[in-house]
Formats: structure tokens, sequence, C-alpha cells
């Protein structure tokens, strides 16, 4: 399948993206970010019907959402490779006067940034919000939203998920990063999730479930979403990630959640990932 | 302009100023989207409900998904206007306020009843005194506390056709009506006279212009000129109205009900320090939570009488000497 591939070599660039902007400013959030570059590659590449000509309200268009907003370097690199700014802005991440800061925001006028996420738990209401404007305008295009998985334990989340089940919100598409990593350890360490899958059918979901760094899956799972949705269920989807997905010594350990590369290891980075369409 | 001539021929709950202003908010322009987190008759929008029922969003009790959806919904283009008591529409979601409203300047328009001491009965649970701060607090937030029933509703049509975040404070007991009821009387950002005078500038919002009402009539009574201003928008201030007025009166009194910490009183006291240092007397909250009680009780009992006013009035004229 020649498209996946292109989207892999795509999802490789963005990969190196991400590794050299946290590398750069020596702060940032790596492991995430690689973790879910495959499902923005897909997203932004294949899945979605958007427009690079920025609009806010999105009308006639897919629009997404970051809920975990610390994987700022995926979502930024993603926009960029699509079109919506020039590439070399990308240099400009968490430095002083950037647009692109720490955690994504409007406030700096960042196209295709649609809300500031950072603050955890709170995309799932607003993604609910714009889908919601959708159906009431008779948009039938879909409004997706990622979070991660220790963002579940945010009790915000779970008003969304109950308001968007009773509302049916069937044009909602929610993905969640299901890596089982927080700062502190594992998911199941920290507040164990229990059986999500469970917790969302329970509250009237549709759930599907993928692995998120295998992009043939990604890009099928998401294609089957948007053939279950609009049938009166709101859609999650439980993405297995590994975190820091890509680079060898970032997986199997939450060390990278937070913390940024040094010269060398961005160099050892670069070894394993391939430069498919140019560094910034 | 004097303040004998300002008298009341009904009582009304400016909630219910809210509720007639959003259904014709509505009525003019059909973005209008409102929620409520499981208090419709509280807030008095069935009329609105009634006549738009598409553009109504019960939330149930999950106020922080309220504001959340609500700047999604102005994302989409809408103009949301979240509802509920105001403690529960403030204190209780102010980081969802923060970042998803205001930070991403989302046109969410945040109506909040049962504001300060005068819910009465619920008590201390209830009674925020603390929004004011909380709100004005927040960059790019406009802030808007109306007197009455007729300035409630204007205010109501008035927010909604502003652009970006706003907070409107408004409440529930009966208050006297005194205010203009025609569109051309209420401006954002611009200070409403209710009279004019050289002696001492009472500055007030909310309720507490009534209050203020009644302390000036008293003081006139006894000789002494009253400049009355009904500061019903906290922010953007309207720094010229104060300024002109205290170049006249050479003093100040702020009364409102919030806490002194935060509110109407710490603005005012910010424009004098900065431009023309003078006395300032402020009628609020001292640092306490309220109790139950009548409106009345409450006021009385917290600070917030006509007599606390005209007391504060007669030592800010003191203080000039």
């Amino acid at each position: 399948m020649a498209e996946i591939q292109e989207l892999e070599r795509i999802a490789s660039q963005v990969r190196r993206d991400i590794v050299r902007m946290v590398g750069k400013v020596k702060s940032g959030h790596p492991g995430g970010s690689l973790g879910c570059t495959d499902f923005l590659v897909a997203l932004y590449f294949d899945v979605m019907k958007h427009d690079i000509s920025f609009n806010m309200e999105g009308r006639g268009e897919d629009v997404f959402f970051l809920s975990n907003g610390h994987i700022s370097p995926v979502f930024y690199s993603v926009l960029a490779r699509s079109g919506y700014f020039d590439v070399k802005e990308l240099s400009t991440f968490r430095f002083l006067n950037s647009r692109l800061q720490g955690h994504p925001t409007t406030h700096e006028g960042l196209p295709g940034v649609r809300i500031a996420s950072g603050s955890l738990g709170q995309g799932v209401s607003v993604a609910t919000g714009v889908a919601l404007a959708k159906k009431m305008d008779g948009d039938d295009r879909f409004v997706f939203v990622l979070t991660g998985d220790g963002e579940l334990q945010e009790g915000q989340i779970w008003e969304a998920v109950m308001f968007a089940a009773h509302n049916k919100v069937d044009n909602l598409i929610l993905t969640v990063d299901y890596n089982n990593c927080q700062i502190d350890g594992t998911v199941d360490q920290i507040l164990s999730l229990g059986d999500l899958k469970g917790k969302f059918k329970s509250f009237g979901w549709e759930v599907l479930e993928m692995n998120g760094n295998r992009m043939e899956d990604v890009v099928f799972t998401l294609s089957e979403a948007q053939l279950k949705a609009k049938k009166g269920k709101p859609i999650a989807i439980l993405m297995t990630t590994e975190m820091g997905a890509g680079v060898d010594y970032m997986m199997g350990t939450h060390k990278w959640h937070g913390s940024a590369p040094n010269a060398e290891q961005v160099e050892k980075a670069m070894a394993q990932l391939e430069e498919t369409l140019g560094d910034f | 302009m004097s303040l004998k001539n300002i008298t009341y021929t009904d009582k009304k709950d400016t909630r219910s100023g809210f509720g007639q202003g959003i259904y014709e908010a509505g009525l003019a322009n059909p973005n209008v989207v409102t929620l409520c987190a499981d208090l419709i008759g509280s807030l008095k929008l069935e009329k609105f409900i009634e006549a738009f029922p598409d553009r109504f969003i019960q939330a149930g009790i999950a106020e922080a998904n309220m504001i959340g959806v609500s700047a999604g919904l102005a994302i989409a283009g809408k103009i949301a206007v979240p509802t509920t008591f105001a403690n529960f529409g403030t204190s209780r979601v102010y980081d969802q306020i923060r970042q998803s409203v205001a930070y991403s300047d989302k046109n969410v328009k945040i109506a909040c009843s049962h504001a300060g001491l005068t819910l009465g009965e619920d008590g201390a649970t209830h009674q925020v005194l603390e929004d004011i701060g909380m709100m004005k607090m927040l960059p790019g937030m406009t802030v808007v506390v109306p007197a009455d029933y007729n300035q409630t509703r204007l205010a109501t049509k008035a927010v909604v056709e502003w652009h970006g975040p706003c907070y409107l404070r408004f409440g529930r007991p009966v208050w006297p009506i005194f205010t203009p009821s025609e569109d051309s009387t209420f401006q954002i950002g611009k200070a409403q006279f209710l009279s004019e005078g050289t002696d001492v500038t009472i500055i007030a919002c909310g309720h507490m212009v009534w209050q203020a009402v009644e302390a000036g009539k008293q003081l006139e009574a006894n000789g002494v000129s009253v400049e009355l201003i009904n500061m019903h928008t906290i922010k953007p201030l309207d720094i010229d109205a104060i300024l002109k007025s205290v170049a006249k009166t050479g003093c100040i009194v702020t009364a409102e009900e919030h806490q002194y910490n935060g509110g109407l009183g710490e603005s005012v006291a910010r424009v004098l320090v900065s431009n023309i240092p003078v006395p300032q007397e402020f009628v609020a909250v001292n640092d306490t939570f309220g109790e139950s009680g009548t409106p009345d009780q409450l006021l009385e009992k917290y600070g917030l009488s006509p007599q606390n006013i005209v007391a504060a009035a007669y030592k800010a004229i003191e203080r000039k000497k």
C-alpha cells in the first residue's frame, strides 16, 4: 500500500521534527508526541477534510482538538508539514516571542489552533461544543479530539463523556492515547482507569480499539470510526501507543514524558529516523 | 440632577431582567445559544427556551463541562451564554474559564444569578463574594454588574452583542426598579450618573446602587451635595467618570455586595492613587463569609445598608480637611 508508506515517510519526518524541536530548546514533551505521531499524521494527511487557509469556525471541515496540550511538538510539526505555517517556524518552539508556545494557544494567532490546552481535561468538552454546533447548523463533518490516558483522571472528562452520550453527539470521535504512562509512573500505579472500554460503553459510547503505532491500523480504524458515527452514539477509540515510539532509548520508560534529549541523544535519534521531507 | 426625584413604582428581581433580556437577544440574533446547569427556573430562562427550544442546552449539574461546551459553541460561531448561580459559574470553574474562555478569547457570556449576600437563606456556600475579583483579574474579560431589572435587561442584550468573554452578575431578591428602560441609556464601560454633586462621590454597583440612592437622599436632606455614579461595568472601568467626579468632590465612597479584596473599590482605588489621590471609604464585606438570613438582615449585619454608606460619606468628607 503506497499510501500507507507515504504516511509513514511523513511520520518519520514529524518524529525528527519533534526530537529536534525539543532538543533545541531543551524542554518539552517528546515521549507522548512520538507515541501519537502516526495518529496525527493519519488524521491530517489522510482522514480529515480540512482547509489549510485556516478559519476559526471550521464550517464544512473536519476539526481536531488536542486536549493533552503538552504533546504540542507533534501537533505543531503536523500543522506545519500540512501547510498551516512555514516549517521554519518550528525552530521557535518554546522560545520567547514564539507563536509555538509550550502548550498550544490561540493567543498568538497560530493557524490550525482553535483553543488553548494544557490544563488537562477541558478538550473533550470543547470538542463536544463544536460537534453540537455542527449538528445545529446541519454541517455533516466530524470533530476529532485526542486525550491522554492519565488525563482521564480529570473529573471534567466524565462530565463531557456523559453529556456527549446523553445529547447523542454522534459526530464526535474521541481518541485516548492509551500508553499507560504519566509523569509519576504508570497509569495503573498512579490512579488506575480500570475497565476503560467498559466505562465508555456503559456511558453509552461506541468503542473501538487500535494500535496507534501501526499506520495501517490507524487509517483503517479511523475510517471505521467514521462509518460507525452518526448512528446516535459518540465514538471512543482506545489507541494503544508506545511512549517514545520510533526512538529506541525513549521507549519502554516514562522518563521521556517531559524531559528533553541532549545534543548527543538527538543525534542518536536522528540516526534512527529517516529525513524524508527536509529538516526545518 | 438630585436624588430626591429618583423613585420607584415597581420591584422585580434582576434575574428576571436577564430572562427578558436574553429572550430579546435571542429574538434579535439567531446565533445566541443558552446553556444552564439545572437551574432553569432560577435563571428565568423559561421564555427563551419556549421561544427557541433548539438553541437551549441543558448541561446538567456539570458546570466545568458547560463552560467547555460553551467555548466550543463559540469556536463554531455561536454566542454561548452559560448560566447558573454565580458561585458555580465562577469560582467552581475558574480554570475552565481562564484557559478555554479568557485565554482562548472565546465569545462566551457567563451569566450568573444569586450573586452576593442577597440570595439570602441558602447561606454562605452559595453567597459568592469573590466573583468580581476573580473575573476582573482575567485578561480580556469584561465584567458587568447591573443595578436593577431594567438595567439587567439592557446589560444582557449589550453583552450578547459585545465581542469577547463577558461576565454578567445579577441576583435573586426583588429590588426597586429605578433606572431607565430605553436601549440608549446603557452602554458597556460608560458609567451612569444618577446625581451631580460637589461634596462627595459615591460609586456603587449592583444592588448597592439602590442602597446608595437611599443613602444619598439622606445626605442631601442634611445639606450634603452627592454625586452618585452607577458603575455597572467593573471592567473596562470608566476612568474618566471617576476622575472628573473626584476633581469636583475631592473624596469618594465605593459600595458593593462583594469582598473589599478584589472588588470595585479596589479598582477605583487604583485609578485614584495613580491620578488624583483623594480620601476613599469602602462599603463592602470585610474578609468574611456570609450566612443564612433575609437579604435585608444580611445587608445590615455585614455593613451594606444605606446607613453604612451615609457614615462612610461623612468619614470621607471629614478626611478631606
